[in-house]
C-alpha cells in the first residue's frame, strides 16, 4: 500500500464519506488512490469554493469538513477559507499535496510554504514527513479539529510521502498530551452562576455559534428559568427564532429590544460566543450595568479576552448546561419581561416602503412560504443581514454564514456544502450581486452534482453594505461601490451553466417568483431587483453602544425617538 | 510589567515558530526567547521575557496554552533563578585599559574566553540587570560587540514544571 492509500483509509476511518476539492500535479497519488475509493469526491471549479463548501457541510452537520487541493496556488486557494472556518470555529481537516521533501525549500515549481502561511489561520497544521505517520497524523488532526474549541486543521503531504510504501499500522493511540480541553465546567462557578441568576432583576442569556450543539438543553434551561435569549448572527436557530423567550439580535444591526436588554441587564449568562466587537460595539460602553457577566466557554482565552468576567466557566455549553439544570429554578421576571416585550412590540424589525422591490419583503416571503423550514446561506452585506433578521431560524445548523471573517463570496458554496451534507432540506442561498460574483464559478458544481440549491440573488446594483456606510459616514461619497452597469444578467448566466433562471424586477411579481423558485425541481438562480439605496436598520455604528442605535436612515426620520 | 514565563514544548518542527508567530500576531511584546532541551527526550524548555499588564499576560499564557503542542506554561511570579549569558568583545587599546577591564572582569566574576591583540571576549552568566550592568562598565572601553542568551529560568525549591496529570477524556 502507498502512503496516499494509506491517507484514504485513514479519513474513511475517520468516517469521512465526502471530500470536497480540486486536483493537480503535487496530489495526483492520492487522487489515483481516490479512484478505486468508496469516499465521494465532489470537484469544485477553485479550492476556495471546496473549502467554504467543506465548512458549510460541517456547520449542517456536525461532522469534520474534508477539503483537497494540490500544492502552492491550490494550496494558497485554501488560505481565505481557512481564514473563514478559523474564525467561526468550525472542523475542517484540509489535506494539501506538496513537492517531494528533496525539493521542498528550494523554490520549485507550484511550491509554497503552506504550513508557514497558514499557522495563524489553522488550529493547527502538520507537514508530514514519512508515510507511515500519516494513520497518526489523520487520526490527530480529526480529534484536533473536532474536539474543544473545534478549528481548522491542515495536512501537507509531500508527493514522495504519498507514493512512499507504506509498512505501519492503522491502529494508532492518540498522543498529545498538551492537547486536554476541559469540557466540565468547574462545579463551584457553575453553582455561583446559579446563585448570580437568583438573585438577578434583570437576566439575559446571550447565545453563541458554541452553542449551536446545545439547542436541546438551552431551550430546556431558557423555558425552566425564563430567562430571555438573545443569539448572535452564529447563534442563530442554537435558540428558536419564532419562541416568546427569543428576543433576536445583539449588535451593530440587532434588535432594539436585545440591545436594550443587553444594556439594561444585571446578570449576563453568555454561552458559546466571544464578543466580538460587531456584537458588543465599544467594549467599555457594553452592558454598563451588569454587576455579574457569566461566560461560559470551551476556550479558557476566550474567558475574560474581552470583556470582563465575574464567573468563568470553561467548558462544553451541552455538559455545562445540563449541569445548570439541575439547579435551574423559574426565575420571577414579571417587570422585566413587561419592560422587554414594551420595546419588542414598539420597535419591530421593519422596514420603511417603497414603491420598488425591497430585499427585506423577498426574504419574508421566503420564510413565509417555506415556513422557514429551509437551511439558510449567505454572502456577506446588506442581504446577510436582512437574512439574519427577516428569516427566522427556528432549527440549529440551519443558518449558515460568515461570521467571524465576514467573507463575501461564500454563499454559494456554503450552499454546497449545506446541500450534500443534508440532501433532504431545501437549502436557500440568500446572495448579493457583488457577493455571488465572487465565486459564482460554483455554479458548476451545482450542474455536475445536480445539486438542488436555490440561489437568490438581491441584486441592488451595488456593493451595498459599503454603499450604506459611505452614504452614512462619508457624505454620500459613492466611491467604486456601483455595479449595476457591468452585472451579467444572472438569469441567463444560470442559463448559460443549464440552470434554470428567473428574473423578478417588480413589486407585484414577488410571489410569483418565489413560487417559481420554490416549485422548480433542481437547482435555480432568481434574480431579484431590489431597492438600490436600501439601508440596514437598526444600526449601531461602528464603535458605538447600544444607545447610540439609529432606527432608520437619518435623512427618512420622521419622529424623534426616545 | 516584566514577566518571565517558562513553556514546557514537545520538539517538534515549527514550534518555535507557532510561538513567535502568536507574539507577533495577537502584538505581545517578546523582550526575550531563550530555548533548549531537557531531559526528557522530546521535550523542550522556553524562557520567554515579556511585558505586559495583567490581562496582556493573562492572554499571553492563555493563548500560549492554547498551542497543541504546549504541555506546561509557568509566569514566574514565586522566588526563582533567573540568568542570562553574555559574551562581549571589548576593545582594550594598552596595558592600562587591559588592567582597567580586568578590574570589571574580577569585580563580576566574569571570564576571558578570548585574548587578541586589541581585543578581549569576556564571558558573563548573571541575571539581566547584572549583565546590564557589566555592559555599561565597560562601555568607554569600546564595545566591539555583544552577543546575549535572553534570560532562562527555573522556579527555586521544589517546584518544578510538569506536566498536568491526565485530565478527563474529551
Ligand atoms: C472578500 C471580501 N471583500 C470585501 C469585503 C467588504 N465588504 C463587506 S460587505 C461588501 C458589499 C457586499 O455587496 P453585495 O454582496 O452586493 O451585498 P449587499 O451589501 O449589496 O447586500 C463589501 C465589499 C468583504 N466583506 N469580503
Amino acid at each position: 500500500m502507498k502512503g496516499a492509500e494509506a491517507l484514504l483509509k485513514a479519513l474513511e476511518r475517520e468516517g469521512v464519506e465526502v471530500i470536497f476539492g480540486h486536483p493537480g500535479g503535487a496530489i495526483m497519488p492520492v487522487y489515483d488512490a481516490l479512484y478505486d475509493s468508496g469516499i465521494r469526491h465532489i470537484l469544485v471549479r477553485h479550492e476556495q469554493g471546496g473549502v467554504h463548501a467543506a465548512t458549510a457541510y460541517a456547520r449542517a452537520s456536525g461532522k469534520v469538513g474534508v477539503v483537497m487541493a494540490t500544492s502552492g496556488p491550490g494550496a494558497l486557494n485554501l488560505v481565505t477559507g481557512l481564514a473563514d472556518a478559523y474564525m467561526d470555529s468550525t472542523p475542517v481537516v484540509a489535506i494539501t499535496g506538496n513537492v517531494p521533501r528533496s525539493l521542498i525549500g528550494t523554490d520549485a515549481f507550484q511550491e509554497a510554504d503552506v504550513t508557514g502561511v497558514t499557522m495563524p489561520i489553522t488550529k493547527h497544521n502538520y507537514l508530514v514527513q514519512e508515510a507511515n505517520d500519516i494513520p497518526g497524523v489523520v487520526r490527530e488532526a480529526f480529534h484536533i479539529a473536532s474536539s474543544g474549541r473545534p478549528g481548522p486543521v491542515l495536512i501537507d503531504l509531500p508527493k514522495d510521502v504519498q507514493l512512499a510504501e507504506f509498512t505501519g499500522t492503522f491502529d494508532v493511540e492518540l498522543d498529545l498530551p498538551g492537547y486536554k480541553p476541559t469540557t466540565r465546567g468547574h462545579p463551584k462557578q457553575i453553582e455561583r452562576a446559579l446563585e448570580a441568576l437568583e438573585k438577578a432583576e434583570r437576566p439575559i442569556l446571550m447565545v453563541g455559534g458554541g452553542a449551536q450543539h446545545a439547542h436541546g438543553e438551552l431551550l430546556a434551561f431558557a423555558e425552566r428559568t425564563g430567562i430571555p435569549v438573545i443569539t448572535t448572527l452564529m447563534g442563530l436557530g442554537a435558540f428558536p427564532g419564532n419562541h416568546p423567550l427569543w428576543l433576536g439580535m445583539p449588535g451593530m444591526h440587532g434588535t432594539v429590544a436585545a440591545n436594550r436588554a443587553i444594556h439594561h441587564a444585571d446578570v449576563i449568562l453568555a454561552i458559546g460566543l466571544r464578543f466580538d466587537d460587531r456584537v458588543t460595539g465599544k467594549v467599555s460602553r457594553f452592558a454598563p450595568h451588569a454587576h455579574t457577566i457569566i461566560h461560559v466557554d470551551i476556550d479558557p482565552a476566550e474567558i475574560g479576552k474581552l470583556v470582563r468576567t465575574h464567573i468563568p466557566i470553561v467548558g462544553d455549553a451541552r455538559f455545562v448546561l445540563r449541569e445548570m439544570l439541575k439547579g435551574a429554578k423559574p426565575l420571577k421576571l414579571a417587570s422585566w419581561w413587561r419592560q422587554l416585550e414594551e420595546w419588542r412590540t414598539r420597535y419591530p424589525l421593519r422596514w420603511k416602503p417603497r414603491p420598488h422591490l425591497q430585499s427585506q419583503e423577498v426574504i419574508k416571503a421566503f420564510a413565509e412560504a417555506t415556513g422557514g423550514h429551509a437551511i439558510v446561506t449567505t454572502g456577506v452585506g446588506q442581504h446577510q443581514m436582512f437574512a439574519a433578521q427577516f428569516f427566522p431560524v427556528t432549527r440549529p445548523r440551519s443558518f449558515i454564514t460568515s461570521g467571524g471573517l465576514g467573507t463575501m463570496g461564500v454563499g454559494l458554496p456554503f450552499a454546497i456544502g449545506a446541500k450534500v451534507a443534508r440532501p433532504e432540506e431545501l437549502v436557500i442561498d440568500f446572495d448579493g450581486d457583488g457577493s455571488f460574483q465572487m465565486t459564482l464559478q460554483e455554479l458548476a458544481t451545482l450542474v455536475k452534482y445536480k445539486l438542488d440549491v436555490k440561489v437568490v440573488v438581491l441584486n441592488n446594483g451595488y456593493l451595498g453594505m459599503v454603499r450604506q456606510w459611505q452614504d452614512l459616514f462619508h457624505a454620500r461619497r459613492y466611491s467604486e461601490v456601483y455595479l449595476a452597469d457591468s452585472n451579467p444578467d444572472f438569469a441567463r448566466l444560470a442559463e448559460a451553466y443549464g440552470i434554470k433562471g428567473v428574473r423578478v424586477e417588480r413589486k407585484e411579481d414577488l410571489m410569483k417568483g418565489v413560487e417559481a423558485v420554490l416549485s422548480t425541481d433542481g437547482p435555480v438562480v432568481a434574480e431579484f431587483k431590489v431597492y438600490h439605496e436600501e439601508g440596514v436598520f437598526p444600526m449601531i455604528p461602528a464603535g458605538g453602544a447600544a444607545e447610540d442605535m439609529i432606527l432608520e436612515h437619518p435623512a427618512e426620520r420622521e419622529e424623534v425617538e426616545a | 510589567m516584566r514577566h518571565v514565563i517558562s513553556v514546557l514544548v514537545q520538539d517538534h518542527p515549527r514550534v518555535l515558530n507557532r510561538i513567535t508567530g502568536l507574539f507577533a500576531r495577537r502584538g505581545f511584546n517578546l523582550e526575550s526567547l531563550a530555548v533548549g532541551t531537557t531531559h526528557v527526550p522530546g521535550l523542550s524548555r522556553i524562557s520567554l521575557v515579556v511585558s505586559g499588564d495583567d490581562r496582556t499576560l493573562e492572554q499571553v499564557e492563555k493563548q500560549l496554552n492554547r498551542l497543541i503542542e504546549v504541555l506546561k506554561v509557568t509566569d514566574h511570579a514565586e522566588p526563582h533563578v533567573e540568568r542570562e549569558l553574555a559574551l562581549v568583545k571589548v576593545h582594550v587599546a594598552g596595558v592600562e585599559e587591559r588592567l582597567a577591564v580586568k578590574d570589571i572582569q574580577e569585580a563580576f566574576r566574569a571570564r576571558v574566553v578570548d585574548v587578541a591583540q586589541k581585543s578581549l571576549i569576556l564571558e558573563l552568566t548573571g541575571d539581566s540587570k547584572k549583565i546590564d550592568s557589566f555592559i555599561e562598565a565597560l562601555r568607554p572601553y569600546g564595545i566591539l560587540e555583544v552577543m546575549r542568551t535572553g534570560a532562562v529560568a527555573m522556579s527555586r525549591g521544589e517546584r518544578t514544571l510538569k506536566v498536568r496529570e491526565k485530565r478527563e477524556a474529551v
